[in-house]
């Protein structure tokens, strides 16, 4: 099996890239790191990380010839499962409003905005190990995990979504957080698989595994 | 719920931990990549590298330690120590790094952490501050692990770091540094306080009660130390299982292997 990490000048893909290998070492999984649309075209799941900031990632994707593209065709026409991880998962967004208001990539109706906590001691980035509560416990993403597990967060924004059932995954910040939101072969998760240790790759083998 | 985090620290010296216990079945206790498997399997909530290599020809022997611990680690790991270019920290983070540490290079340029964050965003800087207490509620910058002062109001520099795009800030009382008299409490929660930034303990830990009051008076939401770990007065999971039962939240799983 292929996976395509999509490169677009994003931070940690390396990481994102070993984990993936780490979580697939079972199942012969061939993990490539790639901007090129033919390679996005041929893989059977895609993978979207991201740090930093929307319009910046925006940017960065849009930059690439081809790939937003490619990606669409792949996760939207053939149905490859999609896997979005922090920015990357925001990036599906109608709409992010980190430094003015840009459009994402409108896949799974909401939008990004700044985390605003009811209690103001609490810091901003959300820094940190949080445990999920899942709203979707029977989604395949989390089979062999339970409300409870811990998934390791860095973020300052958050995803709205439009429809409550495409919330999978929530945590408390000051108020319900989205931690992991998803519909038919699209999932994508706020915190970092790649960096919460068991949990993280426990998530990652099942999105190998999973069959939308 | 957030949780409080647990962070050891390793000194790295040419590629070697300076300090580290002698765990039983470990073949190599002075490499470091060996030292974070065991910190990964305690449930350590992240992992931080202090470079301390005296030249800086042998740095490439940390960018190798970096990428083999990330190799076989998936937990966030910080490293810092001798970082004073933007091609420092990219070749930090394309080894495997999560987050770089500034320090010194961040009192003599505070625009280079701003340029740091534009390029590689505000989540993987971290900006390590250390500071002694001059006269009581003040507090100064000191460089040169704490032998030159600089003038420097700790507090305003402190905020100053976060409106530059620091993404977290290190705290460090050095004149509690190697005392095991605790962490420097009016520091510690002056800088958290003022910042809204997340704020790491560090400096003086010798009993997990002071690792309690790091966050519950200091305000911290994570705390750091090396000697206890190192020297195995204490386990992290006996870190964390002190601090649940003070009341602070913590992550505490069992880390058994899940798949």
């Amino acid at each position: 099996m292929s996976v395509a990490i999509i490169d677009y000048g994003a931070g940690n893909l390396k990481s994102a890239a070993k984990a993936l290998a780490f979580a697939g070492r079972a199942s012969n999984t061939d993990v490539v790191v790639t901007a090129d649309p033919d390679q996005v075209a041929k893989a059977d799941r895609i993978v979207l990380p991201g740090v930093g900031a929307f319009a910046e990632c925006k940017r960065g994707l849009e930059s690439k010839p081809g790939i937003v593209a490619a990606l669409c065709e792949a996760v939207l026409q053939r149905g490859r499962p999609f896997l979005g991880i922090c920015v990357g998962m925001q990036l599906m967004a109608s709409v992010g409003v980190e430094y003015g208001e840009h459009p994402g990539l409108g896949w799974i109706k909401g939008r990004v905005v700044r985390l605003t906590p009811k209690d103001p001691a609490l810091k901003i980035p959300q820094m940190g190990w949080n445990d999920l509560v899942l709203r979707r416990p029977q989604h395949p993403l989390f089979a062999g995990l339970a409300s409870g597990v811990h998934g390791y967060f860095v973020h300052s924004y958050h995803y709205l979504v439009e429809d409550p059932a495409h919330l999978l995954a929530e945590v408390e910040y000051g108020g319900r957080v989205a931690a992991a939101i998803g519909r038919d072969n699209l999932a994508g998760v706020q915190f970092h698989p790649e960096k919460s240790q068991q949990v993280g790759l426990r998530l990652l083998a099942n999105f190998l595994a999973w069959k939308p | 719920m957030l949780k409080m985090r647990v962070i050891p620290c390793l000194d790295v010296k040419d590629g070697r931990v300076v300090k580290g216990v002698n765990f039983v079945d470990l073949v190599d206790a002075g490499d470091p990549v060996e030292q974070a498997k065991i910190y990964d399997a305690a449930g350590a909530d992240e992992l931080t590298f202090l470079d301390i290599t005296a030249s800086h020809e042998n740095r490439d022997t940390l960018y190798d330690v970096v990428a083999k611990t990330a190799e076989a680690c998936f937990m966030p790991l910080t490293v810092g120590g001798g970082v004073r270019k933007v091609e420092d920290i990219r070749k930090l983070l394309l080894a495997g790094a999560d987050k770089v540490s500034i320090n010194t290079a961040a009192v003599k340029d505070p625009d280079f952490v701003k340029e740091a964050a534009t390029r590689f965003g505000d989540q993987c800087i971290v900006v390590s501050i250390d500071a002694k207490e001059t006269a009581p509620g003040r507090f100064e910058i000191f460089t040169h692990g704490g032998r030159e002062p600089t003038g420097i109001d700790a507090v305003a520099f402190a905020r100053r770091m976060a409106e530059n795009g620091a993404g977290e800030l290190l705290v460090t009382s050095m004149d509690r540094d190697g005392t095991r008299a605790g962490y420097n409490i009016p520091l510690t929660r002056a800088i958290a306080d003022a910042v809204t930034v997340p704020v790491i303990a560090s400096g003086g830990v010798g009993t997990l009660d002071h690792l309690v009051e790091g966050i519950r008076d200091g305000h911290a939401t994570a705390v750091l130390a090396a000697s206890i770990f190192h020297f195995g007065l204490f386990t992290i999971a006996q870190a964390k299982a002190h601090m649940l039962a003070a009341g602070l939240p913590m992550r505490v799983e069992p880390h058994k292997q899940a798949m």
